[in-house]
C-alpha cells in the first residue's frame, strides 16, 4: 500500500525535485556519477519491485536475482566489494524519472532498448543483458491455441512499457479487437489475470515464464502462446552526459560475457590468473592498463567474476537450468553456441 | 512664541519612513511578491538547466503524436491511432463521467442517511449511524481496493455470469446491460424531457405569482411531474414505442452487445459514493438540527402542514448551512476520483503517467494534471457559489 501512494506521487517529487535542483544539481562532467559512488561509499539499482528470477526481495528485503546480479558485478568491479549497491524497487512507470532525477544511477530492471528512449529520455544504454520477445499467457481452459484467436479478448498489461504499445500494435496489424486492463502495480496486474479479470496477461516472455511458475496455483493450468510479437532487447539504462560511467557499465558487462567465453569462472578465476593467454592476462588485470582506462584498478574484472561469476553462471543460476524457471539460454546464448551474446574484444 | 510651540507640539508630524506604518506596509507588500517572484523564476529557470543538461525533450509538440496505447473504456471514439492528445481527452472525460455520477449518487445517499440519522425509528437512525462511522473512518483507497476485489474474486468469469434480471449480466468483466436498439425516436424523447422541465419552472413561477395576487395554489408538484413525466411519454408514443433492446450476448470471450460497465469503473464509483455519502449524511443532519426547532412551531402555527414545513421553512434555511460544506465534498469526489490509477480505471491522471513514461515528459504531464484538476474544482467551486448566492440568507 505504501509503495503504491509513493508510486502515485514519485512522478510529482521528481518534477519538484527537477524543479528545485536537489536531483543532480551538477554540471556535466567527466565522470560524476563514479565520483558521487566512489564519495559515497555506493550507488543505488534500480530494479523491478518483484519479478522471480529477474529481482525479488526475500523475506528480509534482500535482493536477488538476474538484474541484482549485474548490478553486484559493478559493484565488485568497482568497490572489490559486491554490496555496495543499494536497491530501488520501481515500477515500470516510475523508473526513467527515477534515473533521470538521480534517485538511483543505473537501471537495471528488463527496459527494452528502443529509439525514442534513447534520444527523448535523456538516457543511454549499456550493451543488452537478456535478448526476450513479447508473448501472452492464458488459461488452458479456454480453448486458445494461437495469439491469433484473441479477437475480443480483455488483455491485462503493465502501464508504461513496450508491451502496452506492441499491444495495441499487433492487435492493429491484425484489426483484431481488445480491451486492455491496465494496472501500475505488477502484484496487482498479476493477480487481476489469475483471478479472471483477463483472458490473457501479456508481458515478455521470460515474465511470463516467472509469473506462471512462481504465482499460478498450478502452473500447468496455463499456457504461453507459441507466438513472439516483439523483439525485446532488455538492457541496462544509465544517464545521457557520463561517458565515464558509461564505459564502465559497458565493459563489466562485456567482462561477464568475455569471462564465460573465455572459460573463466567464479570457482577457477584463481587459477585463471597463472594463465598464459595474454586476452585472459588483459582481462584479469595481469596485464595492467584496462582498469586505469575505465578509471578502476585493474582487477575489476576479476572481482566481478571471482565475486558473483560469469554471464553464463549469472544466467543459469537465476533464470536458467539452476533456477525454478528453467530458461533455455536461446538467444542468449554466447555467439559462438548459435546466441547473440557477444562481447566486445578486450584490449 | 508660546502658540507658535504649542502648534509645534500637536501638529502630528510625518514619522521617519521606516517607522511610518503605512510606507512600511508597502514596503511589506513589495517585498513579499518580489519573494514570490523570485521563488517562481528560481524554479522555472532551474528546471529548464536541468532538463536542457540531461538532454530530456521538452515542449507539447508530444500532444500530436500517435499515443499508440490502447485505453480500456472511453466515452468518446479512440483507437490506438489517436493522438496523446485524443487520449488525454479520453481520461478527462472518462474523469467527468465518474465525478459527475459520484456526485449526483454521493448526494441522494448522502441526503437519505443525513435524514435517516433524524429519523424517529430507531432501527433506521441505528443503521443510518453505522453506515456513517463506518465507511467514514475507513481510507478510500482500502475501500476502493475492497469493491474491486469483490467484484473480481466474487463474480464468476464471462462464461458461468450471473444473470440478475433478464438480459442483465455480472461477471467479473463487470455488468453488462441490455440498451434500446438506437432509434430517432430518443432524440425526441429526450427532447420532449428537456422541455418538460422548461416548462415545469415555468408553471412555478407563474403558480407562485397567482398565489401572490389571488392567494389560490396550485399542485404545481403534479403539474411539473405530469409535464417531465408526460411529455416524453407521449413523444414516445408518438414516435412508434420502438422497444426493441439490443441483448448482451456471450461471443468468444465477452459478451457483445448491449453496455458494460467495467468492475474498475464500478468499484470506483461505488467506492467514492459510499466513502463521501458519509460525509454528506453528516452535512445534511447538521443543516437540518442547525434550524431552530421554534422555527418548526411557528410554521406549525401558521398552519402549514408537514411537507410544507420541510420544504417552505426548515429546508431554506438548512440549505444555507448545507450548501458551504457540500461544495468541498463535490470537490473532494472529483479529486478522490484519481484513485482510479490503484484499480486500473482510466482515468485522467493514469493516461497522463502512462503518456509520461512514453514520452519521458514527467513535467508537462504532471502541469496538465494540476491544470485540469484546478479548472475542475474551480468550475465546480463557482457553481456552488453562485447557488449558495440563490439560497443565502438575503439581509434586507
Amino acid at each position: 500500500m505504501r509503495t503504491l501512494i509513493a508510486g502515485r506521487w514519485a512522478a510529482l517529487a521528481i518534477a519538484v525535485a527537477l524543479m528545485t535542483g536537489l536531483g543532480t544539481a551538477r554540471p556535466a562532467q567527466a565522470g560524476p556519477t563514479l565520483d558521487k559512488a566512489k564519495q559515497a561509499g555506493g550507488f543505488s539499482c534500480g530494479v523491478q519491485t518483484g519479478l522471480v528470477g529477474f529481482a525479488q526481495p526475500d523475506s528480509s528485503g534482500v535482493y536477488s536475482g538476474f538484474n541484482v546480479d549485474i548490478c553486484k558485478a559493478l559493484s565488485a568491479a568497482i568497490f572489490g566489494d559486491p554490496g555496495k549497491v543499494k536497491f530501488v524497487p520501481l515500477t515500470a512507470q516510475q523508473r526513467f524519472t527515477a534515473l533521470q532525477s538521480g534517485e538511483v544511477d543505473i537501471l537495471s530492471n528488463n527496459t527494452t532498448w528502443t529509439l525514442q528512449r534513447d534520444t527523448e529520455l535523456g538516457l543511454n544504454f549499456a550493451p543488452v543483458v537478456f535478448f526476450d520477445g513479447q508473448g501472452f499467457m492464458v488459461a488452458k481452459k479456454l480453448g486458445v491455441k494461437s495469439a491469433k484467436e484473441l479477437n475480443g479478448a480483455t488483455v491485462c498489461v503493465s502501464p508504461g512499457t513496450t508491451t502496452e504499445l506492441n499491444l495495441a500494435d499487433y492487435f492493429r496489424a491484425n484489426k483484431m479487437e481488445y480491451k486492455p486492463v491496465v494496472i501500475e502495480k505488477l502484484d496487482e496486474v498479476v493477480s487481476a489475470f489469475f483471478d479472471g479479470r483477463c483472458d490473457v496477461y501479456t508481458t515478455d516472455s521470460s515474465g511470463l515464464a516467472a509469473v506462471r511458475v512462481s504465482r499460478a496455483s498450478n502452473p500447468d493450468d496455463y499456457l504461453i502462446l507459441p507466438e513472439r510479437i516483439s523483439k525485446e532487447p532488455l538492457a541496462p539504462a544509465i544517464r545521457q552526459g557520463d561517458e565515464q560511467w558509461h564505459d564502465i557499465v559497458d565493459w563489466v558487462i562485456y567482462a561477464l560475457m568475455q569471462a564465460e567465453e573465455s572459460g573463466i569462472t567464479k570457482a577457477n578465476v584463481d587459477d585463471m590468473m597463472k594463465s598464459d593467454d595474454p586476452s585472459i592476462k588483459r582481462l584479469l588485470g595481469v596485464t595492467p592498463g584496462m582498469g586505469k582506462n575505465l578509471g578502476l584498478d585493474d582487477n575489476w574484472a576479476y572481482n566481478a567474476i571471482k565475486m558473483v561469476g560469469n554471464y553464463g553462471e549469472i544466467f543459469d543460476r537465476n533464470l536458467g537450468a539452476g533456477s525454478t524457471l528453467k530458461l533455455d539460454r536461446g538467444l542468449n546464448a554466447l555467439w559462438t553456441k548459435g546466441g547473440l551474446i557477444y562481447p566486445m574484444p578486450i584490449r | 512664541m508660546a502658540s507658535e510651540d504649542a502648534s509645534l507640539s500637536i501638529a502630528p508630524t510625518r514619522p521617519v519612513p521606516w517607522r511610518d506604518p503605512k510606507i512600511r506596509a508597502i514596503a511589506y507588500q513589495i517585498a513579499f511578491v518580489a519573494v514570490v517572484a523570485g521563488f517562481i523564476a528560481f524554479l522555472v529557470h532551474n528546471t529548464l538547466a536541468n532538463i536542457g543538461r540531461q538532454n530530456i525533450a521538452t515542449g507539447w509538440g508530444f500532444l500530436d503524436r500517435e499515443a499508440a496505447f490502447g485505453i480500456g473504456e472511453s466515452l468518446i471514439s479512440y483507437s490506438p491511432a489517436d493522438t496523446y492528445a485524443r487520449a488525454f481527452l479520453v481520461g478527462l472525460t472518462n474523469t467527468l463521467h465518474v465525478a459527475v455520477l459520484g456526485i449526483i449518487f454521493a448526494t441522494i445517499l448522502g441526503t437519505l442517511m443525513g435524514l435517516a440519522r433524524l429519523s424517529s425509528n430507531w432501527l433506521v437512525r441505528k443503521l443510518a449511524q453505522v453506515y456513517v462511522e463506518t465507511f467514514r473512518n475507513i481510507p478510500l483507497l482500502l475501500q476502493l481496493f475492497f469493491w474491486w476485489g469483490l467484484l473480481n474474486k466474487m463474480a464468476p468469469g464471462p462464461r458461468q455470469a450471473w444473470e440478475i434480471l433478464p438480459g442483465v449480466f455480472v461477471s467479473n468483466r463487470g455488468i453488462v446491460y441490455p440498451v434500446p436498439v438506437a432509434s430517432p425516436a430518443y432524440k425526441w424523447v429526450g427532447l420532449a424531457f428537456v422541455i418538460g422541465i422548461v416548462l415545469s419552472f415555468i408553471a412555478k413561477k407563474w403558480a407562485t405569482r397567482r398565489q401572490m395576487a389571488t392567494g389560490q395554489q396550485l399542485p404545481t408538484g403534479w403539474i411539473a411531474l405530469g409535464l417531465i413525466v408526460g411529455l416524453p411519454a407521449i413523444a414516445f408514443m408518438v414516435a412508434g414505442a420502438p422497444l426493441a433492446l439490443d441483448v448482451p450476448a456471450l461471443k468468444g470471450f465477452n459478451f457483445a452487445g448491449g453496455d458494460a460497465m467495467s468492475p474498475e469503473f464500478a468499484a470506483l464509483l461505488i467506492g467514492l459514493v459510499v466513502y463521501t455519502g458519509t460525509f454528506i449524511a453528516e452535512i445534511v443532519r447538521a443543516g437540518i438540527l442547525a434550524v431552530a426547532w421554534g422555527q418548526s412551531e411557528a410554521a406549525m402555527a401558521l398552519g402549514l402542514r408537514g411537507g410544507q414545513r420541510m420544504r417552505l421553512v426548515v429546508l431554506p434555511q438548512a440549505l444555507r448551512v448545507i450548501i458551504p460544506p457540500m461544495t468541498s465534498q463535490y470537490l473532494a469526489i472529483t479529486k478522490n476520483s484519481s484513485l482510479a490509477v490503484a484499480i486500473g480505471f482510466p482515468d485522467l491522471v493514469s493516461i497522463a503517467n502512462t503518456t509520461m513514461n512514453q514520452t519521458g515528459q514527467a513535467i508537462e504531464g504532471i502541469v496538465m494534471i494540476m491544470t485540469v484538476y484546478l479548472f475542475i474544482s474551480l468550475a465546480i467551486s463557482l457553481g456552488m457559489n453562485l447557488y449558495n448566492r440563490a439560497v443565502a440568507l438575503v439581509e434586507r
